[in-house]
């Protein structure tokens, strides 16, 4: 059994009282990836900020490439960090640096990574060459739409290559063909790096381009990952409902559910 | 009941946990020397042409409204040696902490605030950067080397403007105002003078990034960020100053 990556055990954060996830329990194993579905506010985004310990848990343990982080000091968090590239809801980029500085921040400011000098320029035009954005390392966020920004996010995300990958909301608030081009993005990562990839999203048909879709690399596209429609394997959805875990299952398990509010997520797109 | 105290003490506790983090900071690595010569320029030269107009009216301002009241006593030569105590020892680091509030306390709430909204706060801790070491020990270091400097230049400035008056409308010769300015002037109210606007630097960051730091609620959030910063900044000047007037007035 490949050894688990990120294990959540009946975790739960509050704030001022009220939790925004409650009891919560799953374990990722290595290579695999999650997609976590779930409506506005129901914790999903806390989810993910919880598991790489920028929030801590009330009550719960989580344990990230085994270690427990619940109560780790920065410093030490900071280098498992360092394994884990993440995408920010609406990106996150520094609005005072370049898309070139904003790239090699990770490359620069992990300590545990200890990129060279000389390299960073090089693995900064790499990752964003990966995302199709070599030629904007002297813009400013600003200057990018905010599609460009999300794929700018991705190539931030994934410059250290990191064993983990999370993705909060990928295309939240894109129009359909950007939002499409960016989950081939995450699927062209996940193929090319065999990284553990978990994204939250709203919509079920991100989590399907997920599990239907493999990048191929000789006609540099996705293509379906079987002709009879079945799911990757290694692929599973999470549902959040109000802070707490409702569901997890494969696609097919998903689709079947008689659950009105996880049916809900299937119908609806 | 107590529940109505409960907000208050949690913000003052968490405003000295800030403080303390921050301070403990100071010596370690990395120092970000970019980040501290960027924010010196922002806070101490981006002041300074508005500390030179305060300043300077405010020179203005004491020499008229003093000469009024010394010209009963028929004692008008004494308007340089009040103008420099009483600008050296109060006016000028209360007025120009005042200034420096208004404008950078609001600035750094604001441009925390934005980045905290943003997630880039997150985003930073993520990629493996403390944002107290990257964004409020910058900023406490600059405002902190800055402040006592405007407060020099102010002080020096609202003095000539004093000048001025006393000199074409008080006709008071060049000789008598500075003499007696700088007679009355001691080591005690060059300390005081300075050593208040470094403790009003250390307030003015502290409040702005904490402000800052803890705001939440999107932009309508980051309004009311930078306006509490303001406020609670300026209200914090005048309740120091009172105490540190106190202390000096009593060596």
């Amino acid at each position: 059994m490949p050894d688990s990556v990120l294990r959540f055990e009946r975790v739960t954060v509050s704030f001022d009282g009220n939790p925004a996830i409650e009891d919560v329990s799953f374990d990722i194993p290595a290579g695999e990836s999650r997609i976590v579905l779930g409506a506005a506010a129901s914790g999903k985004s806390v989810l993910l900020k919880t598991a790489i310990g920028l929030l801590r848990p009330d009550h719960g343990r989580v344990f990230l490439f085994g270690q427990d982080i619940t109560g780790l000091k920065v410093r030490e968090l900071s280098d498992l960090r360092a394994r884990i590239g993440m995408l920010f809801q609406e990106s996150a980029l520094f609005d005072s640096l370049t898309i070139e500085e904003n790239v090699a921040y990770p490359l620069e400011n992990q300590r545990s990574i200890r990129c060279p000098a000389e390299e960073v320029h090089a693995r900064v035009e790499e990752s964003l060459r990966f995302v199709e954005l070599e030629h904007t390392l002297e813009k400013f966020p600003s200057e990018l739409s905010g599609g460009m920004r999300r794929r700018v996010g991705i190539a931030r995300a994934n410059v250290t290559e990191p064993d983990v990958v999370l993705y909060d909301s990928p295309t939240a608030g894109l129009d359909p063909i950007t939002a499409n081009n960016i989950m081939a993005l995450i699927v062209k990562e996940r193929d090319v790096r065999k990284a553990t990839t978990v994204m939250v999203t709203q919509r079920f048909q991100d989590g399907q381009i997920m599990t239907k879709y493999r990048y191929d690399p000789r006609s540099q596209s996705l293509e379906r990952a079987s002709g009879n429609g079945a799911s990757i394997a290694g692929i599973r959805f999470l549902v959040m409902k109000e802070g707490r875990l409702v569901f997890e299952g494969a696609e097919e398990e998903l689709e079947k559910s008689t659950d009105p509010y996880i049916s809900k997520f299937v119908l609806r797109h | 009941m107590l529940d109505i105290f409960k907000s208050p003490v949690l913000s003052i506790q968490e405003f000295f946990l800030l403080a303390g983090r921050t301070f403990r900071s100071v010596p370690r690595r990395p120092h970000y020397l970019n980040d501290i010569f960027l924010q010196m320029d922002t806070i101490g030269v981006g002041s300074l042409p508005i500390v030179l107009l305060t300043g300077f009216f405010s020179g203005i301002v004491m020499a008229l409204q003093m000469s009024k009241a010394l010209r009963t006593y028929g004692a008008v030569s004494q308007t340089g040696p009040i103008v420099a105590i009483v600008l050296v020892r109060e006016m000028g680091p209360v007025l120009t902490a005042i200034v420096v509030a208004g404008r950078n306390a609001s600035g750094i709430a604001s441009e925390l605030g934005s980045m905290k909204v943003t997630e880039q706060i997150d985003a930073m801790r993520a990629l493996g950067t403390d944002p107290i070491q990257k964004l409020v020990k910058p900023r406490l270091i600059a405002t902190c080397l800055m402040l006592p400097c405007l407060t020099a230049i102010a002080d020096f400035v609202g003095i000539c403007g004093g000048y001025l008056i006393a000199y074409f409308l008080l006709s008071l010769t060049t000789s008598e105002y500075w003499n007696g300015a700088y007679r009355a002037l001691d080591y005690v109210d060059m300390t005081e003078g300075l050593v208040k606007p470094f403790i009003f630097a250390i307030v003015i960051s502290l409040v702005g990034c904490f402000y800052g730091l803890r705001t939440s609620g999107g932009t309508q959030g980051v309004g009311r960020a930078t306006t509490q910063a303001v406020v609670v900044a300026s209200v914090w000047i005048f309740v120091l100053t009172a105490f540190i007037a106190k202390i000096f007035i009593a060596l």
